[in-house]
């Protein structure tokens, strides 16, 4: 069943044409990256997924409801870390809970724990580091009630090293806690490790220029990163940006 | 505690030198009292002439609570509604600094007229000078409230009380203490200022009596005396700052290590 349907979307600043006709859907439980140089606009269709911002024209359903325009529906973690600095570790998960009604205090202080964050409860953001953070931003998300994710280039500012912790971890907590998650990033090897699918988003004016099946089984490990299959993908994936960056006026 | 002395020494040695200077200055041109006392006399006149003049400190102390509380509080609902209601920004922003167009000193002698010689002219003086720093501070803390914060919250889904209470009143906090510390010296200034106007005790009444009777080691206590209140005042609001908010990073650390924009 389709879970997510973005249709025929498209967005103008003004003069500036930002997203030019995009369709995409995803499944319930699916892991989908989008896949997009920067500043093709995939902030601003996640704006509109969250339904803060309204399209110049098409719709997007969640479960067949169209939710445009409609916040709450989703949840999401924006491409800063965004706690509120006043807030001690553990009212910031809290958060997502606090504004949709009741909170579950036990299960956020198991989840930090699970995260590696046990003893930090009460500390403030300004005391962690930013992979701390982005741990942080994402149980948030994961103990929203909303059963579709967003995440916004979470890694993008952290190490080669802490990112494939990272990205381990994301997929753990994944596959335990089964919610959709849309992913957006500009590293191709993130976006092939992590997904079941990936879509690439061509240059501004964006439009969905294709899309991969990733075939690879989970749970993936590490190695798989070095694999030959995985250096295919990559390299298709990398020549289709690569020609639709070509063919862009710049 | 070691911290203020560590901080506080540099400002101390400062004050005493100058006054050494004063006092050197005063015995070495032989300067008349009347013209201006030493500071040792202004300093032994202060504590011989306590039991004088402490009711009307005991006064002022008072007027200055009441009126910083009553003038805050309409900073911070004049902020809080202007914020809220837009259509009130754009009609009311302009008449807010209009307000601190008007000399005090003309304002206050009207007021005097319309509402006698009881507490409310002063109030009013004392709110005049005190809500327009809380209020301008708070509005510019609302407005720069975190960007990705506000699309969070949105998007999950937040009312607008929901915004203002979790996100927007919490952000503006250290706005609002900037004010409050402008706020809590000028009130001390406004009271003294109200109580020119008439009154039977206060800092102001002693002032004037001691000024027309040409007493100027009276009029230098009475000055030392509003110097040390507004500082206490602005140590208050300090130390409640630091009691209110305990999240942001000490200076060695800096807050946002991983921030970037899009
Ligand atoms: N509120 C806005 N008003 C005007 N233009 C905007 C606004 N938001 C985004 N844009 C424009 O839309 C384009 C896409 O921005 P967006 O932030 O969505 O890119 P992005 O794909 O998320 O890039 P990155 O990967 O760098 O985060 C940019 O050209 C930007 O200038
Ligand atoms: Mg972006």
């Amino acid at each position: 069943m389709e879970h997510l349907e973005i249709r025929d979307i498209q967005k103008s600043f003004g003069s500036n044409r930002v997203l030019d006709g995009v369709n995409f859907s995803t499944e319930k439980g699916e892991f989908v990256s989008l896949l997009g140089p920067s500043g093709s606009g995939k902030s601003t269709l996640f704006r509109m997924i969250g339904g803060i911002s309204s399209p110049s024209s098409g719709d997007v359903l969640l479960e067949g409801n169209s939710i445009k325009n409609h916040p709450g529906s989703v949840s999401y973690t924006p491409q800063t870390p965004s706690l509120m600095p006043w807030r001690s570790i553990l009212d910031n998960v809290l958060l997502g809970q606090e504004i949709s009604g009741k909170k579950d205090e036990e299960m956020a202080a198991q989840m930090l724990e699970r995260a590696g964050l046990s003893g930090f409860e009460q500390a403030y953001p300004h005391e962690l580091s930013g992979g701390m953070k982005q741990r942080v931003s994402f149980i948030r998300s994961i103990l929203s009630p909303q059963p579709l994710i967003l995440l916004d280039e979470p890694f993008s500012a952290l190490d080669e090293f802490t990112r494939t912790d990272m990205q381990k971890w994301l997929l753990s907590m994944w596959s335990e806690h089964q919610r959709s998650i849309l992913f957006v990033t500009h590293n191709i090897e993130e976006a092939i490790f992590l997904s079941d699918r990936v879509i690439v988003l061509s240059q501004r004016p964006a439009k969905v220029i294709k899309e991969f099946e990733i075939p690879f089984e989970r749970p993936r490990k590490e190695e798989i990163l070095l694999s030959e299959e995985f250096l295919y993908m990559k390299k298709d994936i990398y020549q289709e940006m690569r020609s639709s960056h070509a063919s862009a006026n710049y | 505690m070691r911290k203020w002395i560590e901080l506080g020494w540099r400002p101390l040695l400062v004050i005493t030198l100058l006054f050494i200077v004063w006092e050197v200055c005063i015995s070495f041109f032989d300067v008349p009292d009347w013209l201006l006392p030493a500071p040792s006399q202004i300093f032994g006149l202060m504590i011989s002439d306590w039991t004088n003049y402490s009711h009307h400190v005991f006064s002022t102390v008072e007027l200055v609570l009441i009126g910083f509380v009553i003038g805050s509080s309409v900073g911070v609902i004049v902020a809080i509604s202007l914020h809220l209601v837009p259509f009130l920004k754009q009609s009311m922003y302009p008449l807010l600094i209009l307000s601190q167009n008007i000399p005090v000193i003309v304002l206050a002698p009207l007021l005097v007229i319309w509402f006698g010689f009881g507490i409310l002219p002063k109030i009013i003086v004392i709110t005049l000078v005190c809500f327009f720093p809380i209020a301008i501070a708070l509005l510019d803390g609302f407005r720069r409230t975190d960007r990705d914060l506000m699309h969070y919250m949105k998007m999950a889904g937040a009312t607008k009380k929901q915004i203002f209470w979790k996100l927007e009143w919490p952000h503006a906090l250290p706005s609002l203490f900037s004010g409050l510390k402008i706020s809590a010296t000028y009130s001390v200034m406004g009271a003294v200022i109200s109580e020119w106007l008439g009154a039977s005790e206060g800092i102001g009444v002693y002032m004037t009596l001691a000024s027309s009777s040409f007493r100027t080691d009276r009029v230098f206590v009475a000055i030392f005396i509003i110097v040390a209140l507004s500082l206490l005042f602005f140590l208050l609001i300090m130390w409640l700052e630091k009691m209110t908010i305990r999240w942001q990073a000490s200076e060695e650390g800096d807050s946002h290590g991983t921030s970037r924009n899009s």
